[in-house]
């Protein structure tokens, strides 16, 4: 499949690079289907809109920000995008990467989920004081390795 | 907007499955018990707002700036 990108322009992608979410994404109600791709660097990855080129996402697993990472999910949640079995779901934070230098944060407190057999994902809104929208990648890191 | 008076211990049901409940009043503070399936979701205004505002942000901001992350091996 065909698809314009923001980062990339256009490119081919896979249908198995493709996740639907049905809820939209918070603020972006309106977009369902975007596809998921390799960022230029890793651990970063992609999130595409197929719908509109300009609607894109950084996203980064959130475990690797924080190793007490944790999200308490209630099964009737993960059915609305088909995960049954916990192994089916991955989870990514929404990055931002703003343009004036100030630093990189992820989102911990509304993570994407996404079913791997599905490819149907969510955002989750997590009520754990712990979680915040903005939390320092780098800040994070250094901590997390002394 | 519906508006509506109710004391403590008064409620509002809301469609087949939900019940809304005051449980104290306190000055300027209202403290509400929500019953609700699962499936409901339920929600701070600021919080859901919080993380639309940062969706936004984030979709807003560049996506070539990625910093480089030594990964434990």
């Amino acid at each position: 499949m065909r698809v314009s990108t923001r980062v990339y322009g256009e490119i081919d992608i896979d249908e198995r690079q493709r996740v639907s979410f049905p809820s939209g994404i918070l603020g972006f109600e309106k977009f369902t289907e975007y596809a998921l791709l390799d960022a230029r660097q890793k651990p970063f990855f992609y999130l595409q809109s197929l719908e509109v080129p300009d609607v894109a996402f950084i996203l980064i697993d959130p475990f690797l920000c924080r190793s007490d990472y944790s999200l308490d999910m209630s099964d009737e949640a993960l059915a609305e995008i088909g995960v049954a079995d916990p192994e089916d779901a991955v989870v990514f934070s929404i990055v931002t990467a703003p343009a004036d230098g100030s630093p990189i944060t992820a989102n911990l407190m509304g993570p994407l989920i996404i079913s791997k057999s599905k490819r149907r994902g969510m955002q989750a809104v997590l009520a754990d004081p712990r979680w915040r929208v903005k939390h320092d990648i780098m800040a994070e890191l250094a901590v997390s390795r002394k | 907007m519906l508006i509506l008076s109710r004391r403590v211990n008064e409620k509002i049901v809301i469609g087949d499955n939900v019940v809304v409940s005051v449980i104290e009043v306190r000055g300027d503070q209202v403290k509400i018990g929500i019953e609700a399936p699962k499936s409901v979701k339920v929600y701070r205004e600021e919080v859901f707002e919080a993380i639309q505002d940062e969706n936004r942000r984030a979709a807003a901001a560049s996506l070539d700036r990625l910093p480089s992350i030594e990964l434990p091996k």
